[in-house]
């Protein structure tokens, strides 16, 4: 193991000892510890919110809805999953419980309940090759900006795999117990969702989304 | 872990590279189709295309600088937290006088609880009802106000949508309730829900369950 990597394991597994010795201490009592514990996550659980919302308002109150309830619920954690994959699971069900409700009055479509296996196999944009787009990209909000949008033009079912999966870093058992699908259908929608948002990469290449970025003169984008 | 219905001497063709190609990124592969694919990459730059540019989407959307909050977000939320925690100790700072006498009773109830915590507090409703096997008691489930089955989030097969609370699927079973025989099936016995699929149970506990919500 690299010098670099035994740093990397030193610091995750100082950060477990510290969320396992943070939830020990507010399930004792020391409330005004939940936020420290919760705060590396409110990104994360902002992000869940909005896959499933896709409004912020609707998306900020969920996961503020889900804090409070995972806060509510705490003495109930027996530290048998991850604390991350917990709270995810709860800000997930919020989500899916107000989307409900909108549904019920009328302010979102009722579900398409097309089959994952009765969907014609997607074919990826023909590209003699692929322009990487470096993850230094990133450090640019425009960029930020792009992605986000491009993911959000994905249908309902994809996006909610593809954010538990990729931006949540959530197992394939973990992402279908939380929403409620076979394993199957997870890894045929998170195939979808990649090559989409693949193909919607390479067409913002050519709508000028990355013109800025450093690369080699004389690289052709395809 | 999968194959692809392929044998060792297959040749894949593109489409075939396609529908594999997210699980040979995540490695949910087996030997054979993985040499296979690895071979098919050698001579098709179309889908080596598809491979890197899926490894870079993965790569792009996993990155921690992806995840973007509304300006005020932390604060408001640290606000909300600390006004719910505050009122949370409100509710019981009254009760903290009678917290020692009650500490004791505390632990003989809570032995004799948690012997009955095993079996369900309520009778099952179906006698096609399940306890489950190897249910994780962490996981977050969803039960509705008049019914006795729990479910994920997303099962189609809720009644009483409205009343719907998240609990964990221990306190859940501790209440009494049942996990629902969709959504919940890779924790039951297959054999079991075939059978009742067969006599029509599934339907009829169902119904049941609405009849119930209904009257209550």
């Amino acid at each position: 193991m690299s010098e670099a990597n035994l740093e990397a394991n030193n610091a995750a597994e100082d950060c477990t000892a510290r969320e396992q010795d943070l939830i020990a201490r507010v399930q004792r009592g020391q409330h005004e510890l939940f936020y420290d514990l919760v705060q590396p996550y409110e990104r994360r659980v902002y992000a869940a919110a909005l896959a499933i919302l896709r409004n912020e308002a609707d998306a900020e109150d969920a996961a503020q809805e889900a804090m409070l309830k995972a806060f509510a619920n705490i003495r109930q954690f027996r530290q048998e999953s991850r604390f991350s994959t917990w709270l995810i699971q709860v800000t997930v069900n919020e989500a899916l419980m107000r989307r409900r409700r909108q549904r019920m009055v009328g302010m979102e479509p009722i579900d398409d309940r097309t089959d994952d296996k009765d969907e014609p196999d997607y074919a990826p944009r023909d590209f003699a090759d692929w322009r990487e787009i470096p993850s230094e990209a990133l450090e640019r909000k425009e960029i930020r900006q792009k992605l986000a949008e491009a993911l959000a033009t994905l249908d309902r079912k994809y996006r909610e795999v593809f954010v538990l999966r990729d931006v949540e870093h959530m197992n394939i058992q973990e992402t279908a117990d939380t929403l409620g699908i076979s394993i199957a259908s997870v890894k045929t929608r998170l195939l979808r969702a990649r090559l989409m948002l693949r193909d919607l990469l390479a067409a913002g290449w050519e709508q000028g989304w990355f013109s800025r970025l450093p690369f080699e003169k004389g690289t052709k984008p395809w | 872990m999968t194959n692809g219905n392929i044998t060792n001497r297959e040749v894949l063709n593109c489409e075939h590279v396609w529908r594999e190609i997210s699980n040979y990124v995540d490695g949910e592969v087996g030997s054979t189709l993985r040499s296979a694919m690895d071979e098919h990459f050698r001579t098709c730059r179309r889908c080596v295309s598809v491979l890197e540019g899926v490894r870079n989407v993965a790569q792009l959307y996993g990155d921690e600088r992806i995840l973007e909050v509304p300006a005020g977000f932390s604060r408001r939320l640290e606000k909300r937290l600390a006004k719910d925690v505050r009122e949370s100790e409100r509710r019981w700072s009254p009760w903290s006088t009678w917290l020692v006498p009650l500490a004791a009773l505390a632990l003989i109830t809570g032995s004799v609880r948690m012997a009955s915590s095993i079996t369900p507090g309520f009778p099952a409703k179906s006698q096609m009802a399940q306890r489950g096997q190897g249910i994780p008691p962490d996981l977050i489930v969803l039960v509705a106000t008049g019914t006795r089955v729990f479910h994920v989030a997303g099962c189609t097969f809720i009644h009483n949508k409205d009343e719907v609370r998240s609990i964990t699927a221990q306190e859940a079973i501790a209440e009494g309730y049942v996990p629902c025989l969709r959504c919940m099936r890779k924790y039951l016995d297959v054999a079991a829900i075939r059978r009742a699929e067969a006599a029509g149970d599934l339907d009829a506990e169902a119904d049941e369950e609405e009849v119930e919500m209904r009257g209550n």
